[in-house]
């Protein structure tokens, strides 16, 4: 890094290659409850690829996973589950909403169901339909690389305000609390 | 000690021979038992159940089962949308055989107002339902083998299933949730040449079991693992209301399509696979024959379609044409009215079922005139299965409590609705 | 055929087959519980397509056994219950198959709120985890039940969503989830 914090060529050449690394490689863990959960696995199936997209090793552990595909409706009883799990995934970690139900409660405005993930933890790409067909997810996953390319995901973002806030700690899933101690202002 | 003694005895007595040590009581950790969340969010757990197992070592000495994790209110749902709007939720019930949960639906409420649907039309839906059977038959099989370590042949039935998707996306447009019947027949007519693709299907399909048949049914490791495991006897079946291939595994001899047949299932000729034992076994052999008898039906009601109207030509449920929608003002209120009201359906109560791939499904509609229904009552066989798994793996080890999930095929859209 | 139409047209298929059957066995039971029937209600006479029993609560169970040892009725289709709005509130179904000869009856019976019913787990024990969902959606007790408890909500969950008086969209939002109680597994469902 120059002197006033910025980056240099170096090193910006080293992110892109980073993320052209994480951007090829991303460990889906499918987060599947309903009907978006078999579309799902019509395109992790032989028929639409995902492995082609560097997506093949499914992990069904959010500690071994970066990318948590929620698939499928999301009640009250399943968020505290779906937070839990969302926590404990490593830094960077991406989240990728599929279907009308996770994106805002779709057909279903009743008491059981939250209207939206958004509403409990941060999303990066949402794949509309009901459900997306699997083209439709393979182009959600096209644009979740585009993004992380250009360094435009929320994990990426964060990774970089905390490391202008002298706070990233390569090890840490979560710093809330600590931001607000650093005195830290929004603009 | 005692329960794993019985359970040994009736593992051995079964025919694949089934390795088990017996517990000693006087070993390390007394008698110290584990309790073990196999948790909503699990890969063996189809769709978001839970079960909570205290262990004795790797057995299960009692269990107790949890859902609620997808309730999407469906019930109530169907008090607050009109008949017609209602379609649209039926078919993320069974949402692997979303046409047979639309059939079913049609049919209860064409009960409710006494309509009689054209004989086009009642012949594609029953191509319909079969198409969905074999589906779920075919996604239930594959991922009981997928959980007990047979990838591939979990592929060989996905292609098979992708294949019926584009026959499916040819008559109706989506994939897996169709909304493809309306109250009193169809949405639209299925395009041309589609019976002709359809059977063209039907005769890989048949290729495609067969070799599926030898992957896994002569399988030393697969007898291994299925036969014994978790069997369910008659009288057990029906103290817990089971129903379709579940029952049938053990000996239960009743199918909705042949005792009490509705649409034109007694006009095609079929065979009903009965078994004895009752063990995850016996309930993939019952749903592996039960594709065939189903790819037989779907051949002979191919061959039996005629043209024809495909929606009843009720005033009260069938919206009109566009032409005279957008030229004449009687067509334009009807159907404003139809769309913004709903039809009314006159007082009455019904229990309409239909021999869904996992069982008896129902639609229990209480009406007291007017465009909603006063009580909208899903009968999902998902539940009383998912019942039954509890006393089921009581004794078996855990791995054996896959294996018997896998083989009852719950799914969480009919049981939580 | 149209909304005028007479009721004696609907409902067809059952009322050939059975009409004969169902006739003698009502008259059987009527005869051996005479004060417990308050009403039966035919096809063809009201709008249903096969006979209901409405049955007094105390004698529920006896009617029940009856019709699934005497009668044939062996397979427990639906167990649900109903909001009527009136008083008495609620009417408990419960759908009734015979394997012998496929025919199926419906036997329903009127609950107050706050009254308790008698469990049916006693004659099927697939009766109990739909006997848990009525609680959850009604609010309907049962006496002698083995685990009575909510299924389908949250178990903080206030109020009983499928009554008429509980909104479509009632959220409730809970902070947290606590950890699962330990007496849970003693007193499990087997």
């Amino acid at each position: 890094m120059s002197k006033d914090g910025s980056a240099v060529f170096f090193t910006t050449k080293l992110d892109d290659f980073v993320s052209w690394g994480r951007k090829h490689s991303l460990w889906p863990y499918p987060f599947g409850t309903s009907c978006c959960g078999i579309e799902m696995m019509a395109t992790l199936c032989s028929d639409y690829d995902m492995a082609r997209f560097g997506a093949e090793a499914v992990r069904f552990s959010p500690k071994q996973a970066d990318m948590m595909i929620v698939a499928g409706i999301v009640n009250t009883k399943m968020a505290p589950i779906l937070r839990t799990v969302y926590e404990q995934m490593a830094e960077p970690k991406w989240v990728m909403s599929m279907g009308a139900c996770a994106s805002s409660g779709g057909i279903f405005n009743v008491y059981s169901v939250t209207q939206g993930i958004d509403t409990i933890i941060p999303v990066d790409v949402y794949v509309p339909g009901c459900p997306p067909s699997p083209e439709g997810v393979l182009h959600g996953l096209m644009s979740l690389q585009d993004m992380i390319q250009k360094g435009e995901t929320r994990a990426q973002r964060r990774e970089q305000a905390l490391k202008r806030l002298n706070l990233f700690h390569p090890f840490k899933t979560s710093t809330a609390g600590e931001i607000k101690d650093a005195g830290y202002k929004a603009e | 000690m005692n329960k794993n003694s019985s359970a040994i005895e009736k593992h051995l007595g079964s025919l694949g021979q089934h390795y088990s040590v017996e517990h000693d009581p006087d070993d390390l950790w007394g008698d110290s038992r584990l309790i073990v969340n196999i948790g909503p969010t699990h890969p063996a757990m189809h769709g978001a159940l839970r079960m909570v197992a205290k262990l004795n070592g790797e057995t299960i000495e009692q269990s107790y089962c949890e859902f609620g994790f997808t309730h999407r209110a469906k019930e109530k749902l169907g008090e607050n949308r009109t008949y017609h709007q209602f379609i649209v939720y039926t078919d993320r019930l069974n949402y692997c055989s979303a046409l047979m949960n639309n059939v079913t639906y049609a049919m209860a409420v064409e009960r409710l107002m006494g309509i009689s649907v054209p004989e086009r039309a009642t012949w594609i839906r029953m191509i319909a339902c079969e198409l969905a059977r074999v589906t779920d038959h075919l996604i239930c099989v594959g991922i009981n083998a997928v959980d007990l370590g047979a990838f591939s042949f979990f592929l060989y039935g996905f292609h098979q299933r992708e294949d019926a998707y584009t026959l499916i996306e040819k008559l109706c447009g989506a994939r897996l949730t169709t909304s493809y019947t309306r109250i009193g027949g169809l949405m639209n007519d299925a395009p041309t040449g589609w019976e002709d693709e359809v059977k063209d299907w039907v005769k890989k399909t048949r290729k495609i079991i067969d070799e599926m048949d030898s992957l896994l049914t002569g399988n030393k490791i697969w007898l291994q693992r299925t036969v014994g495991i978790s069997a369910f006897s008659k009288e057990d079946c029906l103290k817990y209301s089971y129903s379709g291939p579940v029952a049938r595994a053990a000996g239960i001899d009743v199918d909705l399509r042949r005792d009490d047949p509705m649409m034109f299932y007694n006009q095609v000729e079929f065979d009903v696979p009965v078994a004895r034992n009752g063990d995850v076994f016996d309930r993939y052999l019952v749903r592996m024959e039960e594709i065939r008898q189903s790819l037989n039906i779907i051949q002979q009601c191919c061959e039996r379609l005629k043209p024809g109207p495909i929606w009843a030509d009720d005033k009260r449920t069938r919206i009109p044409e566009k032409a005279l929608v957008h030229n004449t003002m009687e067509g334009l209120i009807h159907h404003f009215k139809f769309f913004m009201g709903g039809f009314e359906v006159p007082e009455g109560e019904a229990y309409t079922q239909m021999e869904a791939a996992n069982g008896e499904l129902a639609f229990y509609i209480v009406s007291k005139g007017g465009p909603k229904a006063h009580r909208m009552r899903i009968r999902g066989p998902s539940l009383y299965h998912f019942q039954g798994l509890s006393p089921m793996v009581k004794g078996e080890k855990i791995a054996d409590m896959v294996a018997a999930l896998g083989s009852i095929n719950v799914i969480a859209g009919e049981l939580d609705r | 055929m149209d909304i005028n139409t007479p009721v004696t047209e609907l409902y067809g298929s059952y009322f050939d087959k059975y009409s004969e059957i169902w006739k003698n066995q009502i008259n059987t039971i009527q005869s051996k519980f005479s004060g417990a029937i308050e009403e039966v209600r035919f096809p063809r006479e009201y709008p249903t397509d096969m006979p209901i029993l409405y049955v007094k609560k105390e004698s529920l169970i006896a009617v029940l056994e009856e019709l699934k040892i005497a009668m044939g009725y062996n397979f427990l289709s639906d167990l649900t219950a109903t909001d009527e709005e009136i008083s008495p509130r609620f009417e408990m179904v419960y759908h009734l198959l015979s394997h012998e000869n496929m025919a199926r009856i419906r036997v329903k019976t009127r609950v107050n709120e706050g009254e308790d019913v008698p469990t049916a787990t006693v004659l099927w024990m697939a009766a109990n985890w739909p006997e848990r969902e009525v609680y959850d959606m009604f609010g309907i007790k049962f006496s002698g039940h083995p685990h009575m408890r909510r299924i389908l909500m949250d178990e903080r969950w206030v109020g009983h969503p499928l009554r008429k008086d509980y909104p479509l969209r009632g959220y409730q939002l809970f902070p947290d989830t606590p950890a699962p109680k330990a007496d849970l597994l003693e007193k499990s469902d087997r």
